[in-house]
């Protein structure tokens, strides 16, 4: 039989401000560590979401986003005629060819410039993404200088709002609509008519093929006819995994710059929590070598300080994740390095997250209570008696 | 009279180690405790009693000798051998009362029941007769702060008696008492002795307490003086 719990759950609550401090300093640490991984999190799912899996993103070899490739109307042609393709109800090949560039808009709030993707495509390529929604106003108009901003687009940079204009591309673009992605990496995008775009731009090649498979499971057919045709300088890749492609430079960067945060943090934690548990240990001397003498074992008392320690780690680890939990709410916008452009995202906490920061949480308690609590167990009961 | 011996010592010796130096403080100390005793170790300050009943409670071990309770040498034991012997034979009281401030008196007096098999329904109902025994029944869900000197005492003899234990050692039970909370706990003691039978070691400086037990046993410098004095008779 071990110590009963309440005794220690019961000596944490006695000591309730060494207690607060401890927990709050730990609580800190997880919120951070908590926040980095919601946001690379959010990051990840924002540009996992875009993309759909049985959609094929096909650009120029090695270009690696959208906005470097590009892909002329003959290979463009050559690629359409894959058979793995899927027909629409119209008896058209299901295929989308898109132009993408980058233009420089200035934010409402700051007056800073930052790169939004302007994005051309045509009636397929909106059917191709059935999560995007017009939120305000109505779609553009094909063969006009209309435009549709994305959500995060349209509030945070200056006339990208419905009614207002935006002149790139030597024209005057009138924003008839909003649209709604659902949290996907489209709606940091402004979307147009492909073929105006290019006029204004004068591009004579689409930046990327957004094809639709007929049978998803085709995909590895599909890529290697693409990939091994000598006249083509293309590479395939599900549209899902092109997009979370796209999130791993900055994704990594702040799951290294986080966690690297969180470690170095960590440490002051674990500090706090040692000498809050060495403190512990001092002032229950007496209390010890009771237990000890009335035939508790020195592993039961080990247990009663690793569990202390736990609980205070526990303690807070919830803490710290109840006020990460709010950063949900929050939506950043950060430059994407990958594209080059602005990218707006949201905190995701997930049930892995949580698990994770309460592992940490532990973590750091069982490291910062280990060591005084093998003080603890091997006092020498004559000696621990005698302590006032 | 007194009856077979529940505690053989034999040339025990016992020192300590201080600054580097050998202190030696119990010297070929031989003597038995018989059954049902209640014993009082006197003596000045470094005599040895206190490390004499340590070693009896098994809290300490000898450097040498035999120390035999109810036939077995505790000396041989191991660390947690000795921890689960101590849990089944002995009953403690402190100078200091030695409660956990965190737990009721309730709760105290069910700590060492918690290393026996029993069931909590059983656990209740020792503990509820132990605080009816120090007739604390009232008291069991207050916690040692909200307690005096006296009833403090009193809920540490319920712990002690709980698992009902071969022994009960005392270290300076009435040291830390006014005189009225004092002759209360010896009362306390002596019937524990008187009507349960109880074996009892006590180490006092007090004339008074010692003056309760059965036997008075005198150390000095680690030895046995003038034998012992039998200060009652039944």
């Amino acid at each position: 039989m071990v110590i009963p719990f309440s005794y220690t759950a019961k000596n944490l609550g006695a000591r309730k401000m060494t207690t607060t401090l401890t927990a709050a300093g730990m609580a800190l640490v997880v919120f951070v560590f908590a926040t980095v991984l919601m946001l690379q999190e959010g990051l990840k799912k924002t540009l996992v979401d875009t993309g759909s899996p049985d959609n094929v993103v096909v650009t120029r070899r090695s270009a690696g986003t959208e906005v470097q490739s590009g892909i002329d109307r003959a290979q463009a042609a050559v690629v359409e005629s894959q058979p793995e393709i899927a027909y629409g109800a119209d008896g058209k090949v299901r295929v989308s060819k898109e132009m993408v560039v980058l233009i420089t808009l200035q934010k409402r709030d700051s007056d800073k410039p930052s790169n939004v993707i302007i994005r051309g495509l045509g009636d397929e390529g909106r059917a191709m993404r059935p999560q995007v929604r017009i939120t305000h106003g109505r779609m553009f108009k094909p063969g006009s200088s209309e435009i549709v901003a994305g959500r995060s687009i349209a509030g945070r940079f200056r006339g990208a709002g419905v009614g207002e204009q935006l002149r790139f591309g030597m024209r005057d673009w009138v924003v008839v609509g909003t649209f709604d992605a659902n949290g996907s990496g489209f709606d940091s995008e402004i979307w147009g008519d492909v073929d105006q775009l290019m006029q204004a731009f004068r591009r004579p090649v689409f930046s990327s093929l957004i094809l639709k498979l007929g049978d998803p499971a085709r995909f590895d057919s599909l890529k290697q006819h693409l990939e091994s045709d000598p006249r083509l300088t293309v590479e395939a890749k599900r549209e899902s995994v092109f997009y979370a492609e796209q999130s791993e430079v900055l994704a990594n960067f702040i799951g290294y710059l986080g966690l690297t945060l969180s470690v170095i943090f960590s440490i002051g934690a674990t500090i706090g929590a040692m000498i809050t548990m060495y403190a512990s240990v001092a002032s229950r001397t007496a209390e010890i070598g009771t237990l000890r003498a009335l035939g508790f074992r020195s592993s039961g008392i080990l247990v009663v300080f690793l569990v202390e320690a736990l609980l205070l780690g526990l303690v807070g680890g919830v803490i710290g994740l109840f006020f990460a939990s709010f950063m949900q709410f929050l939506t950043i916008s950060t430059m994407n390095w990958q594209s080059f452009a602005e990218l707006a995202f949201s905190f995701t906490l997930n049930p892995s997250i949580v698990a994770k920061s309460l592992a940490f949480a532990l973590c750091m308690g069982l490291l910062g209570g280990f060591l005084p609590a093998v003080r603890a167990s091997r006092l020498n009961i004559v000696d621990a008696l005698r302590a006032p | 009279m007194a009856g077979t011996p529940i505690v053989e010592i034999r040339h025990l010796f016992k020192s300590y180690q201080r600054g580097g130096q050998v202190v030696p403080v119990l010297h070929d100390l031989s003597f038995d405790i018989a059954e049902g005793e209640y014993l009082a170790l006197m003596g000045p300050s470094g005599s040895g009693k206190s490390t004499l009943l340590n070693l009896i409670a098994g809290i300490d071990k000898p450097d040498s000798g035999e120390l035999r309770i109810s036939g077995e040498d505790i000396s041989r034991l191991s660390e947690s051998g000795l921890a689960d012997w101590r849990a089944a034979n002995i009953g403690f009281i402190f100078q200091f009362y030695n409660l956990m401030p965190v737990l009721t008196a309730f709760e105290n007096v069910e700590l060492p029941l918690l290393l026996t098999g029993l069931g909590r329904r059983d656990r209740r109902e020792r503990v509820e007769l132990a605080l009816e025994m120090v007739s604390l029944t009232d008291r069991s869900a207050h916690y040692p702060s909200e307690l005096s000197g006296g009833q403090q005492q009193r809920v540490a003899i319920a712990r002690a008696i709980i698992t009902d234990p071969l022994l009960i050692v005392a270290d300076e039970p009435t040291g830390d008492l006014d005189r009225v909370s004092a002759g209360d706990i010896l009362g306390m003691l002596e019937r524990l002795n008187r009507e349960l039978g109880k074996t009892i070691v006590m180490v006092t400086h007090d004339q008074r307490a010692a003056e309760r037990a059965r036997i008075v046993k005198h150390l000095d410098k680690g030895e046995l003086v003038d034998g012992e004095s039998l200060l009652k008779t039944q």
